[in-house]
């Protein structure tokens, strides 16, 4: 609506409430000085200013076309987030697709303990934690050495050059990925052939049960370790480099300058970061994963999801399935909540903070 | 990203690097450079192969000694890998269009102070980062609301991710204030100063944040797998995930015409065209897209 601006908040604000003329001068002033001190701190204006002067309805009807800009998002989230919580009531039932939520018959905690009752939960269990634990000590300090690697490269050409190289398999999808770790490190792969030429023993990389936890870990440095290095560049870049220099000058070398000013320097990220992936150690890369269940065996490549995938859609074992997936959703939860509060212990910003500015 | 914007070498207090140090850098600057590159490289080779080549080898080629278009003739001659082809052309430019319009309205809003619920629009939003439906609840919602097995369960429930939200919400916050009162002085209200001054100022970061979904619908195979039965409506990963990863014929390679690694490899390439052709012109954006969404908020 063309015309919608300050003076449509103050017409809003007094039309309803006919006031004197003092009055309505008054209440114009406080209005305008509102606005003064709240743009000098920064922000956006008018709303914060004059809105606490209006009926709900009122300030329905002025932020009509910004509630309507919203509503999409805000119904999918209400239908796609929210909604399919109701979902999880199939955990305690002896649920059946076509008799429903409502019609299904209640079966009190019987799934949660036949769960527990199944090896092959626990085996996913398992699994997940392994493949966790591998991550998070070959993966996760990877980006770092990259970033500091990258960051002492004089040359700004080659490090752009080495930066659009190892960005780009962040972009490709785990199909294409799992399709080309096949042809590198599968039987007919150029691995292989590498290494009978040299003498040794055939081994397949791509179905060797034991081996998988690290295959898992090999492919997700080799998509994401490029890609994570951009959080580690920036925390280097904003290091004062007058630090340096001055390090340098009261005689520090170059392992005593990286020692005292760089590791000081990235630690606040770096620590950040390890709580956050600890949040979240019961999700493994669910679609590489169960790209390659199959190839392996569900004995070592069943983690948390794909085993609710198998045992919900695949074999129609709803309840079980929906109740191996509230364990891993609650504990999820506590972890990522537990996270962030340990992550504003040490001062930093978690992901639920930014709310409240 | 530049790490020393101002610098093009080394400081004037900076040591000579040993000549162990600068080799050992270049030495492992070349390693991962030829570990990501080379698959890349290999791949298009075996897709140009005949089948000679490719039996000489073993495997993957390094140099197709006959390079031959065969496999692509046959990719794009019609059959399941054009018709996926097209589904996850159709599926990405819907989705992408879709995704973005929910996104910006919602960034938008949530990035104006004081807005009639705007906190509870933004706790809603923030709250699903914690948590996840699981595959379950989404399986029957998706059911319920009769979007089994139909194209729009490739979309609808992907629709707006939280992480590109907050990442847009920062951006448009991040504009100078001054300006959007003049506009509004000017007396636009709230859709023009969205379309005339938010938008126009904001190009880079919505490349990035589109990219990001266009990839994510170019990308996505579970979701097609979850909720299509129907293998004719199957987007091109979930095909290539059937003739690689599953070990499906094609119908070249039953009739002996196109040798399988060939067409594998293909269907790969055509796979990694799309997003390596976009990929260099949108880069330098990516740190500012990464950084306003992980840590800083």
């Amino acid at each position: 609506m063309p015309g919608e601006s300050t003076l449509t908040d103050i017409r809003a604000a007094d039309r309803p409430v006919p006031r004197s003329a003092p009055e309505q001068a008054a209440a114009t002033d406080r209005r305008v000085r509102g606005r003064v001190r709240v743009r000098s701190r920064g922000q956006r204006s008018r709303h914060t200013a004059a809105g606490s002067s209006l009926t709900l309805w009122q300030r329905i009807k002025r932020d009509k076309v910004l509630l309507a800009l919203m509503l999409p998002g805000f119904l999918y989230f209400a239908v796609f987030s929210y909604a399919p919580l109701f979902g999880y009531l199939s955990a305690f039932e002896d649920y059946q697709p076509y008799t429903g939520f409502i019609h299904s018959t209640w079966v009190g905690m019987q799934n949660f303990t036949d769960l527990f009752a199944d090896s092959a939960f626990w085996t996913a269990l398992t699994n997940t934690f392994v493949i966790s634990l591998i991550q998070l000590v070959l993966f996760f300090p990877a980006p770092i050495g990259l970033a500091l690697l990258l960051s002492s490269v004089a040359s700004g050409r080659i490090r752009k050059f080495v930066q659009s190289v190892v960005y780009l398999p962040h972009f490709i999808g785990w199909v294409v990925i799992v399709s080309i770790f096949q042809e590198v490190l599968g039987p007919t792969g150029a691995v292989q052939h590498m290494m009978s030429s040299v003498g040794l023993p055939r081994f397949d990389f791509m179905s060797d049960p034991g081996f998988f936890p690290w295959l898992v870990a090999i492919q997700a440095i080799w998509k994401d370790c490029g890609w994570g290095t951009i959080i580690f560049l920036a925390a280097l870049l904003s290091i004062d480099q007058g630090l340096y220099e001055a390090a340098a000058v009261d005689g520090a070398g170059r392992w005593r300058r990286f020692r005292s000013v760089t590791m000081p320097g990235i630690m606040p990220v770096v620590i950040l970061l390890l709580i956050l992936r600890l949040g979240t150690i019961l999700s493994v890369g669910f679609e590489q994963i169960l790209l390659q269940r199959d190839t392996v065996g569900a004995k070592a490549g069943e983690v948390l999801d794909t085993y609710v995938y198998y045992h919900g859609v695949a074999t129609q074992q709803w309840g079980t399935a929906a109740a191996a997936g509230l364990i891993k959703a609650v504990v999820g939860l506590v972890l990522v909540l537990g996270a962030n509060k340990v992550a504003h212990r040490f001062g930093q910003e978690g992901i639920y903070s930014r709310g409240d500015r | 990203m530049d790490i020393r914007p101002s610098r093009t070498g080394r400081p004037p207090w900076m040591e000579r690097p040993s000549r162990l140090g600068r080799g050992g850098k270049i030495l492992a600057i070349s390693l991962i450079s030829v570990v990501v590159i080379y698959p890349f490289l290999a791949v298009v080779a075996t897709s140009l192969s005949s089948e000679s080549d490719i039996a000489a080898s073993g495997g993957l080629v390094i140099w197709p000694s006959h390079p031959t278009f065969d496999a692509y003739r046959y990719v794009f001659s019609g059959g399941i890998v054009s018709q996926a082809l097209w589904i996850s052309f159709l599926v990405t430019v819907v989705g992408t269009a879709l995704s973005m319009a929910a996104t910006i309205g919602m960034a938008y809003g949530l990035s104006r102070s004081g807005v009639v619920g705007g906190r509870f629009f933004l706790a809603t939003a923030l709250f699903t980062m914690l948590f996840t439906p699981g595959v379950i609840p989404m399986f029957l919602t998706v059911q319920k609301l009769g979007m089994y097995n139909t194209l729009a369960s490739l979309v609808v429930p992907s629709l707006v991710s939280a992480f590109n939200l907050v990442v847009l919400r920062s951006f448009f916050m991040g504009l100078p204030a001054e300006l959007l009162d003049a506009a509004r002085i000017d007396g636009l209200g709230d859709w023009r100063i969205l379309t005339r001054v938010v938008l126009p100022l904001s190009k880079a970061v919505l490349a990035v944040v589109a990219l990001f979904y266009a990839v994510s619908y170019w990308n996505a195979f579970f979701s097609a797998l979850l909720y299509l039965n129907d293998t004719s409506k199957w987007p091109l990963a979930l095909v290539l995930r059937g003739l690689v990863i599953g070990g499906e014929a094609t119908s070249a390679a039953n009739e002996g015409v196109v040798p399988q690694q060939a067409v594998q490899m293909a269907v790969v390439v055509v796979s990694v065209v799309p997003i390596a052709a976009i990929y260099p012109f949108l880069q330098r954006y990516f740190t500012k897209g990464v950084l306003t969404g992980a840590v800083k908020g």
